[in-house]
């Protein structure tokens, strides 16, 4: 019997997987990748969610987040890309120039 | 004669003339001071010497006033209301009865005569407004203190003549070691107001807790005396404090060390605050509120061993000394001490009797020394010697007031003195007071006439004799009028024994502590203390012109003898050191290390003023740490922060 | 596959696994009646920011040596030890949600695209017109920063 708890609990783990994801690692692109585990995780609980209430609302954010995160993502890189031509690094402890 | 023109607010009129001539001096010194030279001196002598002659003339209308009516009490209108709150009211106002006619006339009356001596005296002195302006301005708080109509004003005037006394004595402030004087007198004389201060809460507590009427002019002297037996329980207390206060500013002990040093300011000075005025507040003050001191003899016991044993020790003291004024000093402490014995044996109308004929004799004398002074520029008298034949009126003056000091019949000194000496013999708690009473009068003969012999008998030792001469018209008048009261000024006070009316006592007789006939006496004992009073003293001053007038070799020999008990006698008996051990020097101590460095350095300034910002800093140093530019770990922080507000919930 | 994913090296494999891992995710949302979304995922994510991350990787041009090696430090096996902390926490959290029933059937267009798009175009109008306006500003943004001097 799978019942909602299970979609909440895979959820949790994606989240955590994601979260450990980001601070580990050190090449930025895979930072990114990371956070976009993050969005899909959340995008999990909205569609079980929904399921369990029958409604469907939580598709239409799902919808949202995911047009969100693809233009998040579209300027991170175009960020990404930048940083590079300028410092020719992409390790996250290099760029620390907010140090204080 | 002129009595119809008297009106009561002419009362008001009396300190206000010494105000006025405070003002208009002052403003004169400060002109003077800003154009960088002085005015010329005869305008503020003028203003400083007419003001309090006026004045002296309104006591004296305002005195003969008083005789001829049958009230006791002449008050004035009333100036100003001071304190109104529902529990308690305070009206600044004045009031002449009989014990403050007595005084009205003593300050305003030598007063005056100091004044025109000091026209003489500090001419050529760079400060001469200055000094003008002062002593009417403390001739203003006297007569505040003597005229008050309740215990504030008395308080007011009070604290004032503290003030003026510092002014004063520190003069010639340039003199560190003057001007030490002065701080002197003003913070031993603050000791003393201390528990005068204290005496007056108590009173005020006495009516807070007790009154039942809805008159709340506690403070005032005819609500104190009609409500007498509120302060029944609380008199011991009440009393000791205040007389705490009078040590403090009649030179007493403990309180008595600022007027021997209060000797470096000008000679006028310490023959109008030391002699005539202000040491008498103390006795004016116990006088004014008898009816509480009535109501303790344990405080009457303790005035009167309080006053003898300063008399005694005091005379002691004179002995020794070289400085005149400083022998003067001292007799005026002994003196002091007399009129207190006097108190604690029930009579303060006779303290005021001996008040009144010491402020004659005793201002005599000082300003006596400061024409010696003036004429020899020096004070020490193992320098002096032969003056009579270079300044005779100085001399004769001064040896009339030595006469009346010493208690010779019939100059002031001996109706005072002698009704003193009777009032111990039957009233003290024992006859040792009598004695020693009699033991310390035949010392101050003593010591006076040495005074006397040194300085203007035998051959001179001065260096400079041709220099010497006679003191201008302006001083020596007052030397002799004031030499002419020392005459006839007791004469007021001759027992009804010898024939004479006791017209003072009678005038000043509500102010006793006994209400009914003062003692029983037989006549024959009283002759038999008069005697005494008179011969002993006498036979003391002639033992004395004879001894130093001779070559001195036995005074030497006595010295050596007498070794380290000599040494502390004239030391003072090292009081001033004590003190100085026993509470200046840890007061110093503490002040100095603990609460300057201690608290104010590190608590104050470190804890409170740098504290506040150095914290800051040291914790915006520590948390810029955690700034460390990698956005990684500020994702942690952020996580965990989100962990812990998880687990909080959970909870 | 996302764990995998994490605790790659090389980026480009880190990348195919994530790839990997959002096919998986759209099979669950297939599972749970959301069909549209599911292809929505595929198309999106894995169509085109995927894809965007694979030309990014490779017009970095990373060389052999350019490849960074993780140590593990104890920061590291911190971090993951909070992870774990976590993930306890927010189970237990969730599973101290009482009576959770199990999933009741669905009507018939439950999660398909035509009620979605009636969805999008009443209740969520406006959200959706600001979406659009979002993307337009992305594709500027994207652009501008992406200019080369």
């Amino acid at each position: 019997m799978i019942t909602i708890y299970h979609y909440l609990i895979l959820s949790a783990i994606l989240f955590t997987l994601g979260m450990v994801g980001v601070v580990i690692r050190k090449n930025i692109l895979i930072v990114l990748m990371s956070i976009e585990v993050l969005m899909n995780a959340i995008n999990l609980v909205f569609i079980a969610v929904a399921r369990y209430w029958q409604l469907m609302d939580g598709h239409v954010v799902v919808f949202f987040v995911i047009a969100v995160a693809a233009a998040e993502a579209a300027i991170g890189l175009a960020i990404v890309v930048s940083v590079f031509r300028n410092r020719q690094t992409i390790k996250t402890t290099d760029l620390r120039l907010m140090r204080g | 004669m002129a009595l119809y023109l008297f009106k009561p607010w002419l009362i008001n009129l009396i300190p206000a003339f010494p105000l006025l001539g405070f003002l208009i001096n002052s403003s004169f010194s400060l002109v003077g001071a800003r154009r960088g030279k002085s005015f010329s001196e005869g305008l503020p002598a003028l203003v400083g010497c007419i003001l309090p002659m006026v004045s002296f003339a309104i006591a004296l209308l305002t005195f003969f006033v008083l005789k001829s009516t049958p009230v006791n009490v002449i008050p004035a209108p009333n100036l100003f209301s001071w304190i109104a709150t529902d529990l308690f009211t305070v009206n600044f106002s004045f009031a002449v009865d009989h014990l403050s006619s007595v005084m009205i006339l003593i300050i305003t009356g030598v007063g005056s005569l100091i004044h025109l001596y000091s026209v003489g005296y500090m001419k050529g002195d760079s400060g001469f407004a200055r000094y003008f302006s002062y002593l009417n301005l403390f001739l203003f708080f006297m007569l505040l203190l003597v005229l008050g109509e309740n215990l504030l004003v008395l308080f007011v005037g009070w604290e004032g003549v503290g003030l003026c006394s510092y002014l004063l004595i520190g003069f010639w402030f340039s003199d560190p070691a003057k001007a030490a004087a002065g701080k002197k007198a003003f913070i031993v004389n603050r000791i003393g107001d201390f528990g005068f201060l204290i005496g007056i809460f108590l009173i005020l507590y006495a009516f807070f807790s007790q009154s039942q009427s809805t008159d709340t002019n506690f403070l005032s002297f005819s609500f104190m005396a009609a409500h007498q037996q509120i302060f029944a329980p609380l008199a011991t207390i009440i009393t000791l404090a205040l007389f705490f206060g009078a040590t403090g500013k009649s030179a007493q002990i403990p309180l008595y060390i600022w007027l021997p040093d209060a000797m470096a300011g000008p000679t006028p000075v310490s023959a109008l605050i030391h002699a005539a005025t202000m040491v008498t507040a103390g006795v004016y003050m116990v006088a004014r509120l008898h009816f509480l001191f009535a109501l303790s003899p344990f405080t009457q016991h303790v005035i009167a061993a309080v006053g003898l044993a300063t008399a005694f020790m005091a005379a002691l003291i004179g002995l020794t000394q070289y400085d005149i004024k400083k022998v003067l000093a001292y007799s005026t402490v002994s003196q002091l001490g007399f009129m207190f014995l006097a108190i604690g044996a029930g009579s303060p109308p006779t303290a005021v009797f001996h008040l009144m004929t010491h402020a004659f004799f005793k201002a005599c004398l000082f300003l006596g020394a400061g024409s010696v002074i003036h004429a020899a520029h020096d004070q020490d008298i193992r320098n002096m010697g032969g003056f009579f034949r270079k300044m005779p009126i100085t001399a004769i003056t001064f040896l009339i007031s030595t006469l009346a000091i010493a208690g010779v019949p019939p100059l002031a000194g001996f109706f005072s003195k002698d009704e003193i000496l009777l009032w111990t013999y039957c009233d003290a708690p024992s006859k040792i007071y009598y004695w020693l009473a009699v033991l310390t009068a035949g010392l101050t003969a003593f010591y006076m006439f040495r005074l006397f012999t040194y300085t203007f008998l035998g051959k001179t030792r001065h260096p400079h004799p041709e220099h010497l001469h006679e003191s201008p018209v302006v001083m020596t008048i007052p030397l002799m009028v004031l030499a002419l009261l020392a005459i006839f000024g007791g004469f007021v006070g001759v027992p009804e024994i010898l024939g004479g009316e006791n017209q003072i006592g009678h005038w000043l007789s509500s102010y006793s502590f006994l209400i009914d006939e003062p003692f029983e006496i037989s006549l024959a004992e009283m002759w038999r203390v008069m005697a005494i009073s008179t011969l002993f003293p006498l036979c003391m001053g002639i033992l004395s012109v004879i001894l130093y007038s001779r070559n001195l070799n036995w005074a030497k020999n006595l010295k050596s003898r007498l070794g380290i008990f000599y040494r502390l006698v004239s030391d003072k008996f090292r009081v001033d050191e004590i003190y100085d051990f026993l509470f200046v020097r840890p007061l110093v101590f503490i002040s100095r290390n603990l609460l300057w460095k201690g608290i104010d350095e590190k608590l104050v300034d470190g804890l409170m003023v740098h504290g506040g910002p150095s914290m800051a800093t040291f914790s915006a140093r520590m948390l810029s740490l955690l700034q460390s530019g990698v956005l990684g770990s500020y994702l942690v922080y952020l996580w965990l922060g989100l962990v812990v507000f998880l687990v909080m919930a959970v909870r | 596959m996302v764990l995998l994913m994490i605790f790659q090296t090389n980026p480009i494999a880190s990348a195919v696994y994530l790839v990997f891992g959002f096919f998986g995710l759209a099979g669950i949302y297939v599972l749970l009646s959301a069909p549209f979304v599911a292809v929505l995922q595929v198309l999106v994510y894995v169509g085109a920011i995927m894809v965007l991350f694979i030309f990014v990787l490779m017009l970095l041009n990373l060389k052999k040596e350019d490849l960074i090696y993780d140590k593990v430090t104890w920061k590291k096996i911190g971090v993951v030890l909070l992870g774990l902390f976590f993930l306890g926490f927010l189970s237990y959290y969730f599973i101290s949600i009482p009576d959770l029933l199990p999933f009741t059937p669905v009507a018939e267009n439950f999660g398909e695209p035509k009620a979605v798009g009636q969805y999008l175009f009443t209740n969520y109008l406006i959200p959706f017109e600001l979406t659009s306006i979002l993307l337009l500003v992305g594709i500027i943004g994207a652009v501008v920063l992406g200019k080369k001097d």
